[in-house]
């Protein structure tokens, strides 16, 4: 697995522009991933890459096509000291999954790196990092493979105020 | 202890005290999709199974990103939609109103003490109306479609009290960019930003959008206004609403306090290529602009385009700047066109489009050229964002993106 690392603020247009909103296809939409910002990027990445960044990663528009083309590209897993709170939201429930490290900005770009999920860290160049676990109610979302896959099976939720259908 | 007006707000949703930090599934009294996020939330909620929405009044539907369509795709997209309108009894404001969060507001469709979602993050600006709105992406739509609800963490909230008089040719875009500044485009991730004070009582619901608008800009959940007489008010012949008493208590419990005083504020720019990057327009005044656009859900209501109109006078704008002027909606619009605005840019050289987010979606049209730069009044100048990765955008107040499109340079509007 490499890392794509990319910095600070790194916001939604950036990872996919508005041109391209009118697709909603990931694989289409994943052609233009960071175009313009990190042209490389759509041509080279493969299949369970990792996206590494610093602070506040998917800032911004609220584009579900954003994480969208980043399926569409592989990419699995993306690793940040911190995550804008829609792109979070929206990363877990298109199947990334999305994990706090303090210490990412130590991760340099193009390494190879392991992820272990059980064991809430990441590996590479032989040293070891944390990552903080996903929040638990997220987790159920993960765990059925998406939000689509966890609503397909419910009839009806218990909301705070009653059972909606 | 007591609580903050997000909090009064899940309380009373839920039929219990509700605290920050808790995660609740809520439901809504109103969802926002529109041609943009609204074909993936469409084909999100039959994936899920969805086969009816769950109160077709409560869904909210207009196009206003790419219209009049654009390309075939939109085209396409657009018409999925308003199929799917007919066929579930929802209303579809098409292309006719104007931009998503203006049409909310201006239609009454969201009011105090609600809960109300939009698949767009700028969602945040009917915080003006003392509802507690969010963004949220389009999967999340498709459940809320079939469910009528969703998961919230209650956020934590930040209290700004902003205190003074704004100067002549200053105002709330001024401060929101300097608030910006000061938290930072991270600063408020997760939580919501609580908007009090004099300054915030004495300001007209146009200037409370502004402000709530952005509150996406630091990474805020929701921007808010505890409603008021001037809510109430606004509301009065849009919606009947029973008035709630939402004021925070003073000892609700805050993540942050932040005073901001008004006083010796002066226009503030941001400059590329992030919302925080806020400076005193001094600093940034004589350099040059290819395209200065006013409008947007930000800045584009009738008292920001009479605010433009003010500083532009009898005067011209600079031959050497393309002017783009799109006013919110049609409301916006024909308010603009009665009492003589629209004429005065036209004859100035400004372009004056249809109701639509225009160049600030970056996608429809205005869009800028490698090297180019803008100045806008919308809210956001990421890289890229309108056109060309190379070129430069620039944000400020109506007030200040008239004054410069008149000199065809960044300019101080005190000094017009
Ligand atoms: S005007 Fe700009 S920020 Fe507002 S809804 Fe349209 S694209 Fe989004």
């Amino acid at each position: 697995m490499r890392v794509w690392k990319f910095s600070n603020n790194i916001d939604t247009d950036a990872i996919i522009p508005g041109r391209y909103l009118i697709h909603n296809d990931p694989c289409v939409l994943a052609r233009h991933a960071f175009e313009g910002t990190r042209n490389e990027f759509a041509g080279q990445v493969r299949e369970g890459d990792v996206i590494v960044a610093g602070r506040n990663f998917g800032c911004g528009s609220s584009r579900e096509h954003a994480p969208l083309a980043l399926t569409g590209a592989g990419i699995r897993i993306i690793i940040a000291r911190s995550f804008a709170r829609i792109f979070y939201r929206n990363a877990v429930n298109v199947g990334i999954l999305p994990l706090v490290c303090e210490q990412a900005d130590e991760i340099p770009d193009g390494s190879e790196i392991t992820v272990d999920i059980e064991g809430s860290s990441v590996e590479t160049g032989g040293k070891w990092y944390p990552v903080e676990p996903v929040p638990g109610f997220m987790q159920d979302i993960i765990s059925a493979g998406g939000l689509v896959a966890y609503a397909r099976d419910l009839e009806e939720i218990e909301t705070c105020t009653g059972s909606q259908r | 202890m007591g609580a903050t007006v997000v909090e009064k707000i899940f309380s009373s949703r839920c039929g219990r005290t509700v605290r920050a930090g808790e995660v609740v599934m809520a439901p809504v009294d109103g969802a926002m999709i529109h041609d943009i996020t609204g074909p993936l939330a469409i084909r999100n909620f039959f994936q899920m199974g969805g086969t009816r929405v769950f109160d077709p009044r409560k869904v909210i539907m207009l196009f206003d990103h790419q219209v009049p369509a654009d390309s075939i795709t939109a085209a396409e997209n657009q018409a999925f939609m308003r199929t799917f309108a007919g066929d579930q009894g929802i209303h579809n404001y098409d292309i006719r109103e104007g931009i998503c969060h203006q049409v909310v507001m201006e239609k009454g469709l969201a009011a105090p003490g609600e809960i109300i979602v939009g698949a767009d993050s700028h969602t945040c600006m009917y915080g003006a109306a003392g509802a507690f709105a969010t963004g949220i992406g389009s999967t999340d739509m498709g459940f809320v479609l079939k469910f009528g609800a969703l998961y919230f963490r209650v956020p934590e909230s930040i209290r700004a009290e902003v205190t003074g008089r704004f100067a002549r040719r200053v105002g709330p875009k001024d401060l929101i960019l300097s608030i910006a500044h000061d938290i930072g485009a991270d600063g408020a991730t997760y939580q919501a930003i609580e908007f009090v004070g004099e300054t915030m009582e004495g300001m007209g619901m146009e200037g409370r959008m502004t402000c709530c608008n952005m509150a996406i800009e630091m990474g805020a959940k929701a921007g808010i206004v505890p409603p008021d007489r001037i809510t109430y008010a606004y509301l009065e012949g849009r919606r009947a609403v029973r008035p709630v008493d939402l004021s925070p208590d003073p000892d609700a419990r805050y993540a942050d306090r932040r005073t901001y005083d008004v006083t010796d504020l002066g226009p503030r720019v941001a400059v590329p290529h992030n919302v925080d990057l806020a400076v005193p327009v001094e600093d940034v005044a004589g350099i040059r602009i290819d395209q200065v656009f006013i409008g947007s859900c930000t800045n584009g209501r009738f008292e920001d385009l009479a605010e433009a109109a003010e500083v532009l006078a009898d005067n011209r704008f600079s031959d050497g700047v393309r002017v783009i002027i799109i006013p919110a909606s049609r409301d916006e619009y024909l308010k603009a066109l009665r009492s003589g605005l629209i004429e005065r840019f036209v004859s100035a050289g400004a372009l004056v489009e249809a109701p639509c987010c225009g160049p600030c979606m970056g996608g429809a049209f205005g869009l800028l050229g490698p090297g180019e730069v803008s100045l806008s009044t919308s809210n956001r100048n990421f890289r890229g964002r309108q056109g060309s990765t190379e070129a430069k955008v620039y944000l400020c107040s109506p007030a200040t993106a008239a004054a410069s499109a008149m000199y065809g340079e960044i300019t101080d509007p005190r000094e017009v």
